[in-house]
């Protein structure tokens, strides 16, 4: 096993909460932030559950202090916050001090604001700022400007395992001595654009989603910024900084099945599990715990068990482990980096955070998740995160 | 110093015909109008017709563009799949979009949304080709494919045996391009000489659409083009600091500008912005061999990766088409080229391809 990649830092806004201690306390308490929409304009308000911070853009913007003309999406503001907060965390003052990357993960980047503008924009008229913000990009340069990172800046979008892979590929730039500290992570804002793509193809849930449930109908989309502060060891010595845990493990594969559906063995999430605990050079048996990506789609829940059993056997064999999405909602992009701060608070507390709303087991396996929040001793945690196009990451964290 | 990294096969598809590998340049397509499509090859030599039908242009010419490269490097499945885009599939995310808008959220079909997200040509080319590895897509403006071919390196560093596909794609949609005429990214106007584009002197530039692909791998073949020696990328500088960037750089490669032979720049004609490549022009880069290709292929996020083409070509044939030339200085040889690229000041790239 290798020493993996420090991590220095965290920050995180989402439907349980503004800050780092606010997630620990809803995660430790056992409150969801599932809701109605009550802030975006949708017409599918009551038919659908999410995760929604409930927090305006003015107010957001505020916090950040940023001005009246700002350009920033929501989807910006979000990230900024959860940056923000990570960098502080890190005792990080000056962004340019070492050789200093942001990677930030997004599915739709600014189409909150996009779709707001969209059909008024016109010559001269006063939303043009906002123009850019159909650029993915756009939405990254927003933060890291906000942030004063000038130099290594890049955006990920493999739809829901992108912040997976921005942690990835930070960890893989440390490692290889490309950068001396880098920020990683995922922001993504709820919009109709998602919320009516993921509605034509029927997998949102007009209830509380179920991850891993014999009747589970779908997933609760949420919104949500995560980043992490990854540093070499160098910097960590020198600094004797505070180590919050360790990157060891991370890979990427691909189904290669169908452009939206994962397969029916779990071939792009067997590989990347495997893969993972290969870079991190550990056997299934040094997994304490998983954190499932678990959306409570039909199909994903179905492909990543699969996968899982044939990682790690039957329900006996498998270790402990929950989707965490019944919290949160699935954040899309996000995900991959809430989900690691998920990880990390219960590497912190040795606490295991519960698969909510489960009742019955599915028929295809006998994994059951845990649903109870359960104190127990954990060194390392593997975390899953799947996206449309194929694309399965995993990641293993460990003190 | 960088790990080896060479191209053992290229392949573009552009407002221009660059897709015979036999030609360079030859024969040029003018155009008057700000926003202009690709040159399509013959899809259907790559592509079935049944999958073509539901395919958009950006998935059409990376899938294409993809075997082309693949094709030319003599692999038949890569080891990674590493996509750059700065605006992705923009032709279904408009369509979406707008059915959403004009339709208030009803009567909606999921096939425009399943085809908008940004990995969506790296998941088709994985899923045509059964390749289950690494796949991955950066969406970071006009550094969208440098980042790809950075990850590509970093692979090859980590694992040397690998072939790694890299490429980038970008596609004209037609609504949403408009609105770039009203921020002064694209020229207000309805005729412009975009041969002259260099010398407009107006605001904003013109736009297009294409899509670059390539193989890399840690060892020369029979098959390499050119050898990629270092890739850098500045989110957000001025032109000063820009040029001791590119001084630096040069520097970390153990070398001199005098062992520059030729400059490929990216100027589109935004009189807003130009003067980060002409401010080089007339300091660091005055004795050197200078050209420019946008006046050709227009502007688009991954249109830098003409520029991988365009050297790789200069490398191979020996030759420099006139049409490219933007000083009278004419390199003696043609060792080592420079790209340096930005668009808006933001998402600078300066890249150093060598003779192989």
């Amino acid at each position: 096993m290798h020493k993996g990649i420090a991590i220095t830092g965290i920050g995180i806004i989402s439907s349980i909460g503004n800050t780092v201690d606010e997630n620990f306390d809803a995660l430790q308490s056992v409150s969801h932030g599932i809701s109605r929409v009550e802030l975006l304009e949708t017409r599918h308000k009551d038919e659908i559950m999410v995760g929604e911070i409930k927090r305006s853009n003015k107010d957001l913007a505020y916090e950040l202090g940023l001005k009246a003309t700002h350009s920033f999406s929501r989807t910006a503001l979000i990230g900024a916050i959860a940056a923000k907060e990570a960098i502080n965390n890190a005792g990080i003052t000056n962004a340019n001090t070492y050789r200093t990357g942001f990677i930030s993960g997004t599915s739709v980047g600014g189409m909150d604001t996009t779709e707001k503008y969209y059909l008024t924009y016109k010559k001269n008229g006063d939303n043009i700022r906002f123009i850019q913000a159909q650029h993915a990009g756009f939405t990254t340069q927003s933060i890291s400007d906000y942030l004063g990172c000038n130099g290594y800046v890049s955006t990920i979008s493999t739809a829901c395992s992108s912040a997976a892979n921005a942690i990835m590929l930070g960890a893989r730039m440390i490692k290889a001595g490309k950068l001396d500290r880098v920020i990683v992570g995922g922001t993504d804002a709820l919009s109709k654009f998602t919320i009516n793509g993921f509605g034509t193809l029927m997998i949102l849930s007009n209830e509380m989603c179920t991850p891993f449930d014999k009747n589970r109908k779908g997933l609760n989309l949420g919104e949500g910024g995560a980043y992490l502060v990854l540093e070499h060891d160098d910097i960590v010595a020198k600094e004797k900084k505070k180590v919050l845990g360790r990157v060891v493990g991370w890979a990427n594969a691909n189904d290669a099945f169908h452009q939206t559906a994962s397969s029916s063995d779990g071939e792009g999430a067997y590989l990347a599990m495997s893969n993972a605990l290969k870079v991190a050079n550990m056997n299934p048996t040094d997994i304490d715990y998983i954190n499932a990506h678990g959306t409570a789609t039909p199909n994903n829940d179905l492909s990543e068990g699969i996968a899982m059993t044939r990682i790690f056997g039957d329900h006996q064999q498998t270790p402990i482990f929950s989707s965490t999405k019944g919290f949160t909602g699935h954040t899309l992009a996000a995900a991959g980096a809430i989900e690691a701060i998920c990880s990390l608070l219960s590497l912190r507390e040795n606490l295991i955070f519960p698969n909510l709303n489960f009742k019955e087991p599915m028929t295809e396996f006998s994994l059951v998740p845990e649903t109870q929040l359960l104190s127990k001793k954990i060194k390392t945690v593997l975390s899953n995160s799947f996206g449309f196009g194929g694309n399965c990451s995993t990641l293993i964290f460990t003190r | 110093m960088m790990d080896p990294c060479f191209i053992n096969g290229i392949a573009s598809i552009s407002a221009q015909p660059t897709t015979n590998p036999t030609s360079f340049l030859e024969e040029i397509i003018s155009y008057h109008q700000p926003i202009f499509k690709a040159k399509d090859p013959d899809y259907k030599q790559y592509i079935s017709p049944a999958t073509m039908r539901r395919m958009s242009k950006a998935v059409k010419m990376g899938v294409t563009a993809a075997t082309m490269a693949l094709e030319a490097s003599a692999t038949s499945i890569p080891d990674a799949i590493i996509t750059g885009t700065g605006m992705g599939c923009k032709q279904d995310s408009e369509r979406f979009l707008e059915n959403i808008l004009h339709n208030d959220e009803e009567f909606l079909t999921p096939t425009p949304f399943i085809q908008s997200t940004h990995n969506t040509v790296g998941g088709q080319i994985a899923l045509g080709l059964g390749c289950k590895a690494y796949n991955i897509t950066y969406v970071q403006g006009s550094v969208s494919f440098e980042l790809a071919a950075m990850d590509a390196q970093l692979i090859l560093s980590e694992e040397p045996s690998k072939h790694i596909l890299v490429g980038g794609i970008d596609e004209v949609a037609k609504n949403s391009i408009v609105l770039h005429t009203y921020d002064e990214q694209i020229k207000d106007t309805d005729a412009v000489d975009v041969m002259n584009l260099l010398n407009t002197k107006t605001i904003g530039s013109v736009s297009s659409e294409g899509a670059t692909f390539m193989v890399l791998g840690s060892k020369k073949t029979e098959k390499s083009l050119a050898k990629i020696i270092d890739i850098h990328t500045i989110s957000k500088a001025t032109p000063d600091i820009i040029q001791e960037q590119i001084e630096t750089f040069i520097i970390r490669q153990g070398m001199t500008l005098q062992d520059i032979d030729t400059v490929i720049l990216g100027n589109n004609g935004d009189i807003n912005f130009d003067h980060y490549y002409t401010s080089l022009q007339t300091s660091i880069f005055s004795d050197m061999e200078q050209l420019c290709y946008k006046h050709l292929i227009g502007e688009y996020p991954v249109a830098s990766g003409f520029g991988f083409w365009l050297a790789s070509k200069i490398f191979t044939l020996n030759k420099v088409p006139s049409v490219l030339k933007v000083n009278q200085i004419k390199a003696k040889k043609h060792i080592n080229i420079l790209l340096y690229n930005q668009y808006l000041g933001k998402d600078h790239s300066i890249v150093l391809l060598q003779k192989c």
